[in-house]
C-alpha cells in the first residue's frame, strides 16, 4: 500500500467524519437493540421467573372468606421428586377450627403447562381443624400452586397457595 | 471540535462491552452458589442407598442376586432358545442394544432403556406400566416379541435346572412329575393355544405356576439392584470442585465441557427434567418427539398408568411381598391428566453417549439430532409438548453435545455379574 493511498483515505474521513459519527451511532444502536432482545427472549425461556407480586403466605383466607387455610408442608425445605406429607389446617375467620370438612386438593406449575405427577388426598383427619394431605410431589423446582377446595356444612370455598421450589 | 471525541468514546465503549462479554464467557471461573447446588445435586455422590423394595423380599439377598443373574443371561428362557435378557440388555452397550426398537422373537415397538441405576425409579418402562423390577421382568418373558415364552414352560426349566438355588430361596417345588402334568406351553400370552391351555387349567395350578414365575422375577430383579452407575468425569469435578482443586477440575473437564455444563443447568433448562444424580426425575413428560416411521404415535404413559393400577403383578397384589402401605406411589398415582398423553419416563443421561440411538422408540441417531430437536421443537405428535424451542447457537450446542459425552462411566457392578455367568 501506497503512502498516497493512506493519505488519501485518512482526507476522505476527515471531510467526511460526519456521516460516519451517525452510522456509528445507527450501527451502535442496533447492535444494542439486538442484544436486548436476544437477552430478553433467553431470559422468557430460561428462567420465566415467578411474577413479583406472588403472595407467598402459608395462610390465606379462602376465595370467599369461608374459611382460613394454614399448609404445614411437612420439611422444610419442600423435597423434589419424593412423596411426602402435608397438613392442612381450616378454621373458620374467628379461629375456630372447621371439623369435618371434605377436602380436595390439586396443583400445577403455572407457566408450564402440566400438574402434580401425583393424585394427592386429604385421608384423614388428625382433629383441631387438622387434616393429614397424603402423596404430594412436585417433579421440579419453580413456581408451583396448589388448590385446596374445602366443603363443610354445605360450605364450598377454595383457596390457593402460591410455592416457589428451588 | 466534539466530533473525534465521541467516535472514541464509541469505540471505547464497544471495546469495553466485547472485553466484559469475552471475559464473562470464557473466564467465568467460579459457579454461584445456586448452580453449586445443582452440581451437588447433579453429583454422583447425591445418590442415596437403593431405597429397599419392600414389594420383593429377596430384594437384597445375594443368593437371588446370583440365580437372578444366571436367569438373565439364560437364551433357554424363550420360545427358540435364543433370547435372554442381556441379548437386547448387553451389559457391555450400557445395558441396551444400539437398535432403534428391541430384536426378540420379534421386534419391539419401543427402545431398549438402559438398566443402570433403573432399580431407583419407582416406574418401570417408557410409560411406567410397571411399579417394581421383578413385576417389569415378567412382561418381555411373556411377550410375544420379546422371550415369546409362558408360564408352564419356565416353571418347568425352573423345577429342571435350578431347582436347588430357587428351593434355598423360596419355597420347595412340586415333584418334576407334578411339573410333567401341566401343559409345556400355557399362560395367559397372545398366542391362543397358550392362553385356552391356560385357562383349561385349575386355579390352584395357575396359582402355583405363577408364584414360580413370580420369584423368577424377584430373583431377576436383585440382580438388576446390582447395576448402580459409576462415577463419570463430571462426578470428578464437582469433587475437585468441592476440594477447591482447580488443577482437578481442569483436567476433569475442557472448558468446552464446562461452558455445556453451565448451559445444561441454565439457559437450556435441561435440570428441569433431568435432573438429581442420574439425570432424571423419574417422571413422565411429553417433549414432542415425532412417531417412529410406521408406528403410530405412541400415547405413553396415557396409557401406562391404567395398565399399573391394573396389573396383575402390582405392588398390591397378592403376589407382592407389601403391605398395601408401602405402596404409595401406586396409591397417588395420577392416572387420566391430558398431560399423560404422549408423556414418557425422562431417560437417565448417564452414559447416554454409548446408547444411540435415542428417545422411546430410537427415533434420532445421534445426540447432536437430539439436540437439534430440543433448539427447534416441533409439535407434539399426540398430545402437547411441554418445551419451547432453545434457540441455541452452533458453537453452544457442539457445546452441550460434549458436556453430555463426559457422562460416561463403567457401570457399578461387580466384574463377575457383568459377564454371563461361569458354567
Ligand atoms: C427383545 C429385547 C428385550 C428383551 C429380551 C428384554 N428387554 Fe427389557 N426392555 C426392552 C425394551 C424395548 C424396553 C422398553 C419397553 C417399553 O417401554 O415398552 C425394555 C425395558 C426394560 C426395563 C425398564 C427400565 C426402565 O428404566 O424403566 C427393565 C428393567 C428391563 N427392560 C429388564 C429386562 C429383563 C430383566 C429382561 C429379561 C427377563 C428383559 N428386559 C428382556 C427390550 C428387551
Ligand atoms: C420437560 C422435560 C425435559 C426437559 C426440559 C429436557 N428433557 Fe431430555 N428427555 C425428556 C424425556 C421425557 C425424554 C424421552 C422422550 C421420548 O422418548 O419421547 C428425553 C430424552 C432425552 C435424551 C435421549 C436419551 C435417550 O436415552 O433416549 C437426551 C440426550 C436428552 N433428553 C437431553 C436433554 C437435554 C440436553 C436437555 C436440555 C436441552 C433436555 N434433555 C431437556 C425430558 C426432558
Ligand atoms: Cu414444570
Amino acid at each position: 500500500m501506497s503512502t498516497g493511498m493512506r493519505s488519501q483515505e485518512s482526507a476522505g474521513i476527515a471531510t467526511r467524519l460526519g456521516s460516519w459519527q451517525r452510522r456509528a451511532l445507527i450501527g451502535l444502536g442496533l447492535v444494542v437493540a439486538v442484544v436486548a432482545i436476544g437477552y430478553a427472549l433467553m431470559w422468557v425461556r430460561m428462567h420465566q421467573p415467578p411474577p413479583d407480586d406472588l403472595d407467598l403466605s402459608t395462610t390465606r383466607l379462602t376465595a370467599a372468606g369461608h374459611y382460613r387455610a394454614t399448609i404445614l408442608p411437612g420439611s422444610d425445605p419442600i423435597p423434589i421428586n419424593r412423596l411426602h406429607t402435608w397438613t392442612l389446617h381450616v378454621e373458620t375467620p374467628d379461629g375456630r377450627p372447621v371439623e369435618s370438612a371434605q377436602i380436595t386438593v390439586d396443583g400445577d406449575m403455572p407457566q408450564h403447562g402440566h400438574g402434580l405427577p401425583t393424585r394427592p388426598q386429604v385421608t384423614r383427619y388428625l382433629g383441631n381443624g387438622d387434616y393429614l394431605v397424603e402423596g404430594m410431589k412436585f417433579q421440579m423446582g419453580g413456581w408451583w400452586v396448589v388448590d385446596f377446595t374445602i366443603t363443610a356444612d354445605g360450605r364450598r370455598d377454595t383457596v390457593r397457595f402460591n410455592l416457589v421450589l428451588e | 471540535m466534539p466530533r473525534r471525541p465521541i467516535l472514541l468514546g464509541i469505540a471505547a465503549v464497544l471495546v469495553i462491552v466485547a472485553a466484559a462479554s469475552s471475559y464473562a464467557r470464557w473466564s467465568r471461573p467460579a459457579w454461584t452458589a445456586e448452580e453449586r447446588q445443582i452440581l451437588e445435586e447433579l453429583w454422583i455422590g447425591s445418590l442415596p442407598e437403593l431405597p429397599p423394595d419392600p414389594s420383593n423380599a429377596v430384594a437384597d439377598d445375594p443368593r437371588a442376586v446370583a440365580l437372578g443373574h444366571r436367569l438373565f443371561f439364560d437364551t433357554r428362557f424363550s420360545r427358540n432358545g435364543q433370547v435372554a435378557c442381556a441379548t437386547c440388555h448387553q451389559p457391555a452397550r450400557a445395558f441396551s442394544d444400539g437398535r432403534p426398537r428391541g430384536q426378540g422373537v420379534g421386534t419391539t415397538d419401543r427402545r431398549t432403556q438402559t438398566l443402570i441405576g433403573a432399580a431407583y425409579s419407582p416406574w418401570q418402562f417408557w410409560d411406567g406400566r410397571k411399579d417394581s423390577q421383578w413385576a417389569q421382568a415378567l412382561g418381555p418373558l411373556e411377550s410375544p416379541v420379546e422371550h415369546g415364552g409362558t408360564r408352564t414352560q419356565y416353571a418347568r426349566l425352573i423345577a429342571e435346572h435350578y431347582r436347588a438355588e430357587y428351593e434355598a430361596i423360596f419355597a420347595p417345588l412340586p415333584a418334576d412329575a407334578e411339573l410333567q402334568r401341566l401343559p409345556e406351553a400355557a399362560g395367559p400370552v397372545a398366542d391362543p393355544a397358550a392362553r385356552a391351555a391356560w385357562e383349561a387349567m385349575r386355579p390352584e395350578d395357575r396359582d402355583l405356576v405363577t408364584r414360580i414365575y413370580v420369584n423368577m422375577g424377584k430373583a431377576i430383579a436383585a440382580y438388576l439392584r446390582q447395576i448402580r452407575p459409576g462415577a463419570s468425569r463430571f462426578d470428578a469435578y464437582v469433587e475437585a470442585l468441592r476440594r477447591g482443586d482447580e488443577a482437578g477440575m481442569a483436567a476433569a473437564l475442557s472448558a468446552d465441557e464446562v461452558a455445556g455444563l453451565r448451559l445444561f443447568i441454565g439457559k437450556a433448562g435441561c435440570t428441569e427434567c433431568h435432573s438429581g444424580p442420574l439425570f432424571t426425575n423419574h417422571e413422565f413428560h411429553n417433549v414432542g418427539v415425532p412417531a417412529a416411521a410406521g408406528l403410530p404415535a405412541d400415547r405413553g404413559r396415557a396409557l401406562g398408568a391404567a395398565q399399573v393400577l391394573a396389573d396383575e403383578f402390582n405392588c398390591t397384589s397378592p403376589y407382592s411381598d407389601a403391605r398395601p402401605e408401602d405402596c404409595a406411589e401406586l396409591r397417588f398415582l395420577k392416572h387420566d391428566a391430558p398431560e399423560l398423553e404422549g408423556a414418557f419416563k425422562t431417560p437417565t443421561l448417564r452414559n447416554v453417549a454409548e446408547r444411540a440411538p435415542y428417545m422411546h422408540a430410537g427415533q434420532f441417531a445421534t445426540l447432536r439430532d437430539v439436540l437439534d430437536h430440543y433448539n427447534r421443537v416441533l409439535a407434539a405428535a399426540v398430545g402437547h409438548s411441554e418445551l419451547q424451542p432453545l434457540h441455541l447457537s452452533e458453537t453452544e450446542l457442539a457445546q452441550l453435545e460434549a458436556f453430555l459425552r463426559a457422562l460416561s462411566a463403567p457401570p457399578q457392578v461387580p466384574a463377575d455379574l457383568l459377564a454371563p455367568p461361569a458354567d
